[in-house]
């Protein structure tokens, strides 16, 4: 049995990356690990849209570019976190969400 | 040629393989090196996936913005802002761990059974194909807005980390 050509197989792959995102999202102890989870949640999502594109939707370039819109966001996104990220290393001097999660600069 | 249809098959499958195994690396290490270059292999694992999909166009986007854009950037930050000897310090408490994986558990199995139970009703025709013209041509027509608009938002994004990340450094200067 072919699994590659079947809907559902994609849309367990793509639950399956949003649960490894919040996963790693509860089980990171540092910022930069909460924002490498998120970015598996975001794929999650832009795979599920791929995959509804390609079986179900009636135009099949819509899809195809929330995906890429998708990646547009996650790399504004990685950069404004990671410069957010740097400064409050520079204040903190820690990356422990603990510490800083009264976000008094 | 039903031979190719088994090795397409396989390739699948190992895409399948480098997805999860990347995605439990990033999860389980302890070093943030580690985890960002198991996100490395799980987007190319995906970018795999697109290729089934029928999008080239897609999977070597996403090699080319998420592998070689976004993991460099986070690799920046862990250089930047970690020092390794403190990780290798931080344990996981076990009880987080255990609430997690209940938590986990749960909202797979809630998708699981939803994504089963649920009869997906293919469109009744189509229009266009899943070529980069027709693609192109969406994005230059239809919606033009948008594109110009995600620009907008990568320069705004881009000004305000420097702003952000230049922060710091005026104040210790004076």
């Amino acid at each position: 049995m072919m699994i590659s050509g079947n809907l559902n197989t994609y849309l367990i792959i793509s639950a399956i990356l949003l649960i490894i995102g919040l996963y790693g999202m509860v089980q990171h102890r540092s910022l930069i690990g909460i924002l490498i989870s998120s970015e598996f949640i975001l794929n999650g999502a832009a795979l599920n849209f791929m995959a509804f594109n390609r079986f179900i939707a009636p135009n099949p370039a819509v899809g195809q570019i929330y995906a890429l819109f998708i990646m547009g966001i996650a790399a504004a996104e990685a950069a404004i976190a990671v410069s957010v990220i740097i400064a409050v290393y520079r204040k903190y001097r820690s990356e422990d969400p603990e510490q800083v999660q009264d976000m008094k600069l | 040629m039903i031979v190719y249809k088994y090795i397409a098959e396989a390739l699948f499958y190992a895409f399948m393989l480098l997805i999860f195994m990347g995605g439990f690396m990033a999860v389980r290490s302890r070093m943030l090196m580690h985890a960002v270059l198991g996100l490395a292999v799980s987007l190319f694992g995906i970018a795999g996936l697109y290729f089934f999909l029928g999008s080239p166009f897609l999977a070597m986007m996403q090699i080319l913005i998420y592998v070689g854009a976004v993991c460099i950037m986070i690799v920046m930050g862990v250089m930047l802002g970690n020092t390794p000897d403190q990780l290798a310090a931080k344990n996981y408490s076990r009880r987080n761990t255990f609430l997690a994986v209940i938590v986990c558990s749960t909202g797979f199995a809630t998708l699981f059974v939803a994504i089963g139970q649920t009869k997906f009703a293919p469109a009744a025709e189509r229009v266009g194909d899943m070529s980069i013209r027709f693609v192109g041509e969406n994005l230059l027509f239809k919606y033009c807005l948008a594109f110009e608009l995600i620009s907008v938002v990568l320069l705004t994004a881009i000004i305000g980390a420097i702003i952000l990340a230049r922060g710091g450094r005026e104040e210790k200067a004076s």
